[in-house]
């Protein structure tokens, strides 16, 4: 904890504490398991170390989760949209799903990982894509094509307010604040 | 104004293309003005926006969107590729580049060519095939189709693969859509288009081409027959027959133009697509964040405002655009560090804290937001440089910020039981979860009330103990220590009775403590009775404002005050638990989302399926006997308590005998939960939140019916009867036998909790999994477990009078029971399958810990400090005639020694005695419930108005649209050789250069 500490910097500790909504803690156990996934033998986190995707879908945090490869895509800020994340995208990832962020963060946070082809809006084509993530890969947990497609027509009746076609993001935080076990639910503990 | 923003913007807008011609001009200007006519929409001015978009469009110079690719290729100077990826990203809808791949390859899915392109970028190992499908997909030769990625990874060879590629890219060759078309036309398939399309779809690699072919089919205009002979032909002929189905598709939509339908984008030509992405609504990323900013920095003039939201919807795209991984010429960089610049402006005009909330609160990335910071906080210091107040105070700011930042986090470091709960959190979900955060809020609210009482109440007199002879404590043999200490433990009589633990240990006196050296002493008197009146309404008056806080505020975040139209998109944006990440855990949550929105579904379908009068009076008829058998059952069960409690009261008192009622009263609550669970599975309620309601109503309606005789029993029996000498000659101490029984009772529910965590979870799992030979577990019951935790602490409160230190019991109760779910849960039990709204329930819990209980207490308590003698032998208040007149002496002396103090009586008679007061504070407070429902009633009215207003602006939109289409397609087309209906194609542009270049 020590090493870690003196690693970060104090100033860029509060810095990172002042930006996100993460506590000190959470931070610096971010840093920790951060650290723990470089390879060994280079250990300093650079503000340019990158992680590859496949190193942080290792955590067990996100191992299971069915979003895992989009979470990795909306908080990664590579350029070539590897899904690879510096340690402060990952720390934007932590403090978008930690305890204190507010409901808009975590809904448009949670709208972009819904947006599958990051066009903006959440279109018959992403939500058949969240459906399917949601439900899963097997084939008695799959809807069927005509059971999906009444279920993205009701959801479009439901939510799509100006009745263009698509969802966007203030449709979809109106959903959202519906549903108040949303910021409950939409969390990820370190 | 809209003109010269529009033209303002266009460089900003559009700098990759390489001569930005009049076309591309006026491209731009369509999407300035579709956006500025949404804003003037929003302003309420309609006419104005379209107006001037019409006249923009009927000047003549709209081209679609490909003319300036087109003249883009013609000079050779940009590379196309870049061009139609960008707007195919931006679009979102076309398939061609790496996008697609991308997604194709984040679904893992279907098309073999993905896949083995995904397969080949796992291996790390870049061959020249991978390479060249980048090059490909960079030279714009977008759709040039999987299939032959595919057969040159297949085949491992490198050079055909591209050669083929080459040769069907300079071939200038129709868009792949058009080849699989042909091959299946030749296969002799009949309805060719859509079997092809739907394979297409399935192997989600959607040109575009096939998704209009799609609609134009789906219109029913066309005749499979007639377009197979004339597609057999030509190729050329094809194209032509589709763009003429487009245009007949789009004429259709046109006439028929129907509000109800949805806007389907893929009708689209791909300037309207464009002006469709552009659309301030759908470009997220700094957008939202300097918006929230903007609309804060109220100092702004209007002009100014706009000045500053117009290049705001650049930055956004730009934003956008290079997050889509596409390189940023130079000027846009400097564009960048302008609006970044602005926005840290804006950040300067808000106050330190403000600015922080505000910055913490953007959606951009971190390293965005250090710079951002920098920006903000190096333009203050530069400000600060006339008045030298400014950097000291953002100095202590700073410093008190940091001061702030450390106290809170020291604050969520002791977070109780971090780890244990991530992991619960982990296996089972919010639902469980939230049983155990309830647990934890009534443990803070013990440790409140211990705090109190042990700090001001029980450390004094513990320091001071009062004369022995007041007490009289039994000597105990010394050969049955052990017994006689656990029987004390057990009952709380023996020796556990002449401790601070009960009231009538306590004495009336004055305790005068001298401090301050030997030389001048100073004297504190110290008045126990006092103490223990305010010590004691003061803990239940914390607890009861901060009870009614976070019941208003759960309530104000669980009800939601318009009502809901469905649940279905509820259930898939907000259902997923991201805690959950146990594998198995993750699988029970996929099956009961699946099985969920299928029966949603099916809900959707058969409404209301009618019931036969016979059915239907079946069901009342169950319904009938269910609420007979647990009211009555309840009814009978109360009446045996009240006549047990009459009987014992008479027999002498006796170790045994006392364990009696609390045993008997705690086996009740263990055993008609679970006949009414029994009851209520004959009942068969069709929706589950109603049964769990029944349910919680019935086990309430138990507890607090014997609760209630309870305490009738000791308020109306028990304190008459021992409240002066005995016959022994002792002082009895009625205070002492009601805080024991809560005693008892509060330890006998513990014990039957612990038996019925080990018999009925952990012999049950047993019996269940060996003898039954079933592989589930048991379900964790979060009601019945909750509502048990607040019957506890109901015990305890009741106890707080008589017994100062029952939180302590409470404490120890609670931290056991803590550890004992949890690893009965871990050992025992699996996740639910049944929906737990974990939010909805939790307010529910803390209003039943509020209303029936809390409140409960509260007239018991008061009435017992009003109305009730307390024992003129024991405890802090004996030789008063009511326990409230503790206060009323003590306002009495103070006004005799002091007579400054003479208000404080006045205001003890007037305020505490005078019940006109507390209806005067009653009556005040209903009027303010009244004025907020009302309040909330137009909030209501508002918001059904401003949905209805949404509405409209979405028609309003899409009629704007449709005119745009319509007046873009009644343009001559730039080639007229080529119908305008697949000009969005990539490969289509190489086509119309070949024509072009002829």
């Amino acid at each position: 904890m020590g090493t870690t500490a003196s690693q970060l910097g104090k100033d860029l500790l509060s810095e990172y504490q002042e930006l996100t909504f993460l506590t000190k803690q959470e931070i610096l156990l971010a840093h920790k398991r951060f650290t723990e996934l470089l390879p060994k033998e280079d250990r300093t986190v650079q503000s340019t170390t990158r992680l590859s995707m496949e190193k942080i879908l290792s955590m067990p945090e996100l191992k299971s989760n069915p979003f895992r490869k989009r979470i990795c895509h909306v908080f990664s800020t590579s350029d070539t949209k590897d899904g690879s994340l510096t340690f402060e995208d990952f720390l934007d990832l932590l403090s978008a799903f930690s305890d204190s962020a507010t409901l808009e963060i975590k809904s448009h946070y949670a709208f972009r990982i819904f947006d599958f082809d990051d066009d903006g809006t959440l279109d018959g084509g992403d939500l058949e894509k969240l459906v399917n993530c949601l439900t899963g890969e097997t084939d008695d947990t799959r809807l069927t094509p005509e059971e999906m497609r009444q279920l993205i027509r009701n959801i479009l009746e439901e939510s799509d307010i100006d009745k263009d076609g698509t969802v966007n993001l203030s449709e979809f935080q109106h959903v959202i604040s519906r549903s108040p076990d949303f910021v409950s639910s939409f969390k990820i503990v370190l | 104004m809209a003109y010269s923003v529009s033209f303002n913007l266009t460089p900003v807008m559009d700098p990759d293309f390489g001569n930005p011609g009049s076309d591309d001009t006026a491209q731009d200007s369509i999407c300035q003005l579709l956006w500025v006519s949404k804003s003037s929409l929003e302003c309420g001015s309609v006419s104005l926006g379209t107006q001037e978009m019409e006249t923009a469009l009927e000047d003549g110079s709209v081209s679609p969107g490909n003319q300036e690719i087109e003249t883009a290729l013609e000079d050779g100077s940009v590379s196309p590729g870049n061009q139609e990826i960008e707007m195919a990203l931006e679009d979102g809808s076309v398939s061609p580049g790496n996008q697609e791949i991308e997604t194709a390859l984040e679904d893992g899915s279907v098309s073999p060519g993905n896949q083995e392109m995904e397969t080949a970028l796992k291996g790390g190992s870049v061959s020249p095939g991978n390479q060249e499908i980048e090059t490909a997909l960079e030279d714009g030769s977008v759709s040039p189709g999987n299939q032959e990625i595919e057969t040159a990874l297949e085949g491992g060879s490198v050079s055909p693969g591209n050669q083929e590629m080459e040769t069907a890219l300079e071939g200038g060759s129709v868009s792949p859509g058009n080849q699989e078309m042909e091959t299946a036309l030749e296969d002799g398939s009949v309805s060719p288009g859509n079997q092809e399309i739907e394979t297409a779809l399935e192997g989600g690699s959607v040109s575009p081409g096939n998704q209009e072919m799609e609609t134009a089919l789906e219109g029913g205009s066309v005749s499979p027959g007639s377009q197979e002979k004339e597609v057999l032909t030509k190729e050329d002929r094809l194209d032509k027959q589709v763009g003429i189905v487009m245009e007949q598709a789009a004429e259709e939509t046109l006439q028929s133009r129907e509000e109800s339908k949805p806007l389907v984008r893929n009708r689209w030509s791909a300037a309207t697509l464009k002006v469709l992405s552009c659309m301030p609504s759908r470009s997220i990323g700094c957008q939202s964040a300097i918006e929230v900013a903007s609309k804060r920095t109220i100092c702004h003039s209007q002009q100014h405002r706009y000045h500053l939201q117009t290049p705001n919807f650049s930055h956004s795209t730009r934003y956008s655009v290079r997050r889509n991984g596409i390189e940023v010429a130079p000027e846009d960089v400097n564009e960048e560090e302008d609006k970044r610049q602005e926005l840290a402006n804006n950040l300067q005009n808000m106050s330190s804290g403000e600015r922080v909330r505000m910055l913490r609160s953007m959606p951009i990335c971190l390293s965005e937001k250090r710079t951002l910071r920098k920006l903000a906080f190096s333009g203050q210091s530069g400000q600060s440089l006339l008045s030298r107040e400014v950097p000291c105070n953002r100095l202590l700011n700073r410093d008190l910020r940091q001061c702030l930042f450390a106290s809170l986090s020291l604050f969520s470091s002791l977070q109780l039981w971090r780890v244990p709960l991530k992991r619960l959190g982990c296996r089972f979900g919010t639902g469980v979860l939230s049983y155990f955060l309830f647990l934890r809020t009534l443990l803070l609210f013990n440790i409140f009330l211990f705090f109190i009482n042990g700090l001001f109440l029980v450390l004094p007199q513990a320091i001071h103990p009062p004369l022995p002879q007041a007490i009289h404590p039994p000597n105990p043999v010394k050969s049955q220590l052990v017994l006689e200490l656990f029987i004390s433990l057990i009952t709380g009589t023996g020796f556990l009775k002449y401790t601070v633990m009960f009231y009538g240990y306590y004495s009336n006196s004055t305790i005068n403590t001298s401090w301050g050296g030997t030389s001048e002493p100073q004297v504190m008197a110290y008045n126990i009775p006092l103490a223990y009146f305010f010590s004691t309404g003061i803990a239940f008056f914390i607890t009861g404002i901060v009870l009614i806080y976070s019941v208003s505020k759960s309530f104000g975040r669980s009800f939601p005050v318009f009502k809901s139209h469905g649940n279905l998109a509820i259930k898939l944006f907000c259902f997923w638990d991201f805690k959950v990440s146990k594998k198995t855990s993750v699988r029970i949550q996929s099956e009961n989302i699946s099985t969920q929105l299928k029966e949603l579904l099916s809900e959707v379908n058969f409404r209301e399926e009618e019931r036969g009068r016979l059915e239907r009076l079946c069901g009342m008829g169950f319904y009938l006997l269910a609420w007979t058998i647990c009211l009555g059952s309840t009814f009978c069960w109360v009446l045996g308590i009240y006549s047990l409690t009459a009987k014992m009261g008479n027999t002498l008192p006796n170790e045994a005998h006392l364990l009696v009622v609390p045993g008997v009263v705690s086996c009740g609550n263990l055993f008609l939960p679970g006949l009414f669970n029994l009851v209520s599975w004959m009942e068969n309620y069709s929706s589950p939140s109603v049964c769990l309601y029944v349910a919680i109503f019935r086990n309430l309606l138990l507890k607090f019916s014997i609760l209630g005789v309870l305490c009738y029993h000791w308020l109306g029996r028990v304190a008459p009867q021992n409240g002066g000498v005995d016959t022994s000659g002792q002082h009895a101490c009625w205070e002492d036998l009601v805080g024991q029984e809560l005693y008892r009772f509060l330890l006998m529910d513990f014990i039957f909790t612990v038996l019925h965590t080990v018999f009925g979870e952990f012999l049950w799992k047993l019996f269940s999994q060996r003898v039954l030979q079933r592989r589930r577990k048991p379900v964790f019951d979060i009601a019945r477990n909750v509502l048990e935790l607040i019957y506890g602490q109901t015990l305890t409160w009741l106890g707080l009078l008589f017994t100062p230190l029952i939180p302590v019991v409470q404490i120890i109760r609670l931290l056991v029971l803590f550890h004992m779910k949890r690893s009965s849960l871990l050992m025992n039990c699996q996740a639910s399958r049944k929906p737990w709204r974990s939010s909805h329930m939790t307010s529910v819990f803390i209003s039943l810990l509020c209303f029936p209980s809390y409140l409960g207490v509260a007239v018991f308590v008061n009435y017992t400090l009003w109305t009730i003698k307390p024992s003129s032998g024991c405890g802090p208040f004996r030789n008063l005639p009511f326990m409230f007149h503790s206060g009323k002496q003590w306002a009495h002396e103070l006004a005799k020694g002091n007579p400054n103090l003479d208000w404080l009586n006045w205001v003890h008679s007037n305020l505490v005695e005078n019940p006109l007061f507390l209806f005067l504070v009653a009556g005040i407070f209903l009027m303010v419930i009244y004025v907020h429902a009302q309040v909330l009633d137009g909030q209501r009215r508002v918001m059904d108005l401003l949905q209805e207003q949404i509405k409209n602006e979405g028609k309003d939109m899409k009629f704007l649209i449709t005119r745009l289409q319509d007046i873009h397609d009644r343009q001559p087309a730039p080639s007229p050789a080529l119908p305008t209906g697949l000009q969005q194609q990539g490969s289509e542009v190489r086509n119309e250069h070949d024509v072009c270049g002829v």
